[in-house]
């Protein structure tokens, strides 16, 4: 019966070109706008590190004078020198990194490539595990590398690349700094999107090509990027950072269970408390433990630009769906004769209203390929723009067959109260006047 | 003009689903127009601001030194920069700083007017600048003098924001002192007491993005020369006509004089055009794109009417034989299909019309928007009208040439 009603939607769709193509062009549009802004929405509200991030907290401390203080006012989103080495060391968590961003000039060893700034990374030893970074030569450097101030370093696979040419550069020297550094490890491609753990220099940024333990960056006084919040009317001293009442520091910690998030929090509550016993924290304790996703939200990272386009692309299906419901209705209703015709041999209601549907279905199927193709052009465009997270809009195999299901599911949905309104024609009154 | 809006309600009446439709689109369509017109023309007005410099002829340069140095070998360095670049052909002036408007960071602080103030009376940008910073950016002095060469001193990274002296814009000036003299007066910066020996008429911040809107005009310039690893700014000012020129002649004589340097291949050279063009790229891409959905919106809901209006002439085509039989004229029939549709869009359009402004109140609370003014609802509606009756004229045109002896055909 199915095929027959297809043949049947076939026909009357052929008869009435114009119409026809009006419609799909309607439904193509509305979803093509909508695949596109709800696929870029989708690759930047995503989860950056999947079955890793429930279990990856941001601890927050307020550690700043009274100057300015508001209660119920949020901590700061950084951590200073003295806080994140008092909670590396602590160890209350699996694993912790304190963390920052900066930008290493690169001297190669060979003459045919030119002195070049790398974005970096100074971070300690647990920031490999902790975020499961997949390396493809060596690994990480250890906790006694850390200590040490060993002149060690990560490379990306990218950077490998351009140096080394993707060979295993393990065991190598690469000077960076007018300083000779140990190569030993060079991880796979990794871009963790957004790039949750230092928002500072835009949420989508790719990745660093250079990591290098967090202790030996300060002690070669490395260039660094990012944001540093200060209080007690002093500006920030670059060289006296470890002591400055500043906040530049990432600090991660990654908490198996909710009970150990729960105890670690409070662990951080006695931490400001003794802080503020010894004279170096004023305010209160207020203290903040957002996991992963929830850090992400707290940060807005996804633009408002992005959800507005969003909302108004649905505004817009939602115009073409009424649009393709007055159309269909129109060309339902003009074939009142030929459905009494149908109805009068015999076919029921429930028959003809299916057959109806199925018309609205190939309609809706038609439009969505047609949308596919204008989602496919819309994200080419997104693309092409020079916003950080251009290069991420892509649409994935999910995207894909919701593209389908919103295409035909709408159109269904639309066809309804046209098929409806069409199988309430008397088939004697129809044959009658015809 | 006899036009008896009764019949056409009550045939309306008989077939409510179209209108209805029809109704809905136009309301839902103006809505969506109205807002996105608006916000079109906020972000395009953003874009005219001007920065208060001369930017036809400014491009910035941003240079970073590869090894190691003192800062006073870095603020030597500078200084020899700056003669080198203003020897050059064509250039009018040079000066130095550690940002400049629209770079999207720098340096941004809170001004207090009294020393044991505890919260800022506002925030502002900081630009560093030698007494070359307001000639070269071609800044209009309203009040009080510029700086003496005397004045200027050199800074590191770690030293005391504490200028003696300040040059403030006249939006920060307003907002500290609402319109008394600003000139000789002192404000705090970073705690430390500035007399404030000039007001420029204006200069943006160095950040267009919204969290910086309040204070988008709100600067402090201080005497110094920031003297830091990362960000040193040259800003050059040419003759007319010179900008290209300039722009290729400087960094290559910059190297001459010292290759231990590098440009960023993105960011390193840019004239003001560029620096702008970067700086409002998203507000652009915003506005090029609720541009293109507003026209394909009015475009779709056109064909809607079309489509609807053509059917109800096909249904009716025996009726309007009637009618014409009984001595209605031609332009009687389109009357009353242009009629018709201007009761159907009328109904649409004060739905709309509710629906526009309740959308710019979501707006509002989800995103921070302005309220929608209401020379765009009128312009939306206006539109809209003129879309509505310009799409049922060919239907109603078609159904003006159905012949009078249809009366006599059976459908």
């Amino acid at each position: 019966m199915f095929g027959y009603y297809l043949d049947l939607a076939l026909r009357s769709l052929r008869r009435n070109k114009a119409l026809t193509a009006l419609m799909v062009l309607a439904i193509a549009l509305g979803i093509g706008a909508c695949m596109t802004t709800l696929t870029v929405l989708h690759v930047l509200s995503g989860d950056p590190l999947p079955g890793r991030s429930a279990q990856l907290y941001y601890p927050q401390l307020d550690p700043r004078d009274m100057d300015g203080y508001q209660p119920g006012e949020d901590p700061p989103a950084q951590v200073s020198w003295t806080d994140g080495m008092n909670l590396l060391r602590a160890g209350r968590a699996h694993r912790q990194a304190l963390m920052t961003g900066g930008a290493v000039p690169v001297q190669p060893a060979q003459s045919a490539i030119e002195p070049f700034f790398e974005d970096a990374r100074y971070t300690t030893a647990d920031f490999f595990p902790m975020f499961g970074v997949p390396m493809l030569y060596g690994r990480g450097w250890g906790p006694a590398d850390d200590q040490a101030h060993a002149r060690v370093a990560v490379l990306s696979r990218k950077l490998n690349q351009k140096l080394f040419e993707g060979r295993d550069s393990t065991g190598q020297t690469l000077r960076m700094n007018d300083v000779a550094f140990r190569i030993v490890g060079v991880m796979d491609d990794w871009r963790p999107s957004p790039h949750f753990y230092d928002l500072n220099n835009g949420s989508y940024s790719g990745q660093e090509g250079v990591y290098l333990p967090l202790g030996t960056a300060f002690e070669l006084k490395l260039g660094r990027n990012g944001s540093t919040d200060c209080w007690g009317g002093k500006p920030s001293d670059p060289d006296h950072m470890d002591t400055a009442p500043c906040v530049w520091l990432q600090f991660w910690a990654q908490l198996d269970t909710p009970a150990k998030a729960a105890a670690y929090k409070q662990f951080l509550v006695h931490y400001s408390q003794e802080q503020k016993a010894l004279g170096r924290f004023q305010r209160p304790p207020n203290v903040r433990l957002p996991d992963l996703m929830g850090w992400l939200d707290y940060n807005k990272v996804v633009p408002g630009d992005v959800r507005l386009q969003a909302w108004l692309a649905l505004g817009f299906l939602l115009v073409c769906l009424v649009n393709t419901v007055g159309l269909m209705l129109a060309k339902f209703l003009r074939r009142s004769g030929e459905l009494g015709v149908r109805r009068a041999l015999g076919a029921s209601r429930r028959e003809v209203f299916v057959q109806l549907l199925v018309e609205s279905g190939v309609i809706g199927l038609a439009g969505g390929c047609a949308g596919l193709l204008l989602a496919l052009l819309g994200l080419w465009l997104v693309r092409k723009q020079p916003s950080d997270y251009a290069a991420l809009a892509h649409l994935d195999p999910a995207m894909l067959l919701a593209t389908f299901l919103l295409a035909v599911g709408a159109t269904l949905l639309a066809g309804l109260l046209p098929a409806w309104r069409a199988c309430q024609v008397t088939p004697a009154l129809q044959l009658k006047s015809n | 003009m006899d036009m008896q809006v009764g019949p056409i309600l009550s045939a309306l009446r008989r077939h409510k689903a179209g209108a209805v439709l029809i109704a809905l689109q136009v309301a839902l369509t103006l809505a969506i127009l109205c807002n996105a017109l608006f916000i079109v023309h906020q972000r395009l007005s953003h874009l005219s601001e001007p920065t208060g410099l001369d930017e036809a002829n400014i491009f910035v340069i941003q240079n970073e030194w590869a090894g190691k140095a003192s800062y006073a070998q870095l603020d030597a360095e500078a200084r020899a920069d700056l003669e080198v670049l203003r020897r050059l052909p064509g250039v009018a002036d040079v000066t130095t700083s550690n940002s400049y408007p629209l770079r999207g960071a720098g340096w941004d602080d809170g001004i207090r007017l009294r020393p044991g103030q505890l919260t800022d009376t506002t925030g502002a940008t900081v630009y560093f600048a030698d007494e070359h910073f307001v000639r070269t950016l071609g800044l209009k002095l309203v009040a009080g003098r510029d700086f003496r060469a005397g004045e200027i001193g050199v800074m590191a990274a770690q030293d005391r924001l504490d200028p003696a002296q300040v040059i403030i814009t006249r939006a920060l000036a307003d907002t500290l002192f609402h319109g008394d003299g600003a000139v000789g007066r002192t404000l705090y910066l970073a705690g430390n007491p500035a007399t404030i020996v000039g007001v420029v008429e204006r200069l943006q911040a160095q950040s267009v993005a919204r969290w910086a809107a309040d204070f988008a005009h709100r600067v402090v310039i201080v005497p110094r020369r920031l003297t830091s690893t990362l960000g040193t700014y040259y800003i050059v000012r040419t003759h007319p006509g010179q900008l290209a020129a300039a722009m290729r002649a400087a960094p290559a004589a910059l190297v001459a004089r010292n290759p231990r340097r590098m440009f960023d291949p993105r960011m390193g050279v840019l004239s003001f055009a560029q620096v702008r063009e970067r700086a409002y790229e998203s507000d652009r891409g915003m506005a090029t794109l609720m541009g293109v959905i507003s026209a394909v919106l009015l475009a779709i809901t056109a064909a809607g009417i079309v489509g609807v209006t053509s059917f109800r002439v096909g249904q009716r085509r025996r009726q309007i034989g009637v009618r014409r039989a009984l001595g209605a004229t031609r332009r009687d029939i389109v009357r009353y299909f242009l009629v018709e549709n201007l009761l159907v869009s009328g109904g649409g359009i004060l739905l709309g019309v509710l629906l526009a402004l309740a959308m710019n109140l979501w707006l509002i609370l989800r995103f921070g928007m302005q309220g929608l003014s209401p020379t765009y609802l009128a312009a939306g509606v206006a539109v809209l009208l003129l879309l509505g009756q310009a799409a049922a004229l060919a239907p109603a045109l078609r159904a003006s040439r159905v012949p009078p002896v249809e009366a006599t055909r059976a459908g």
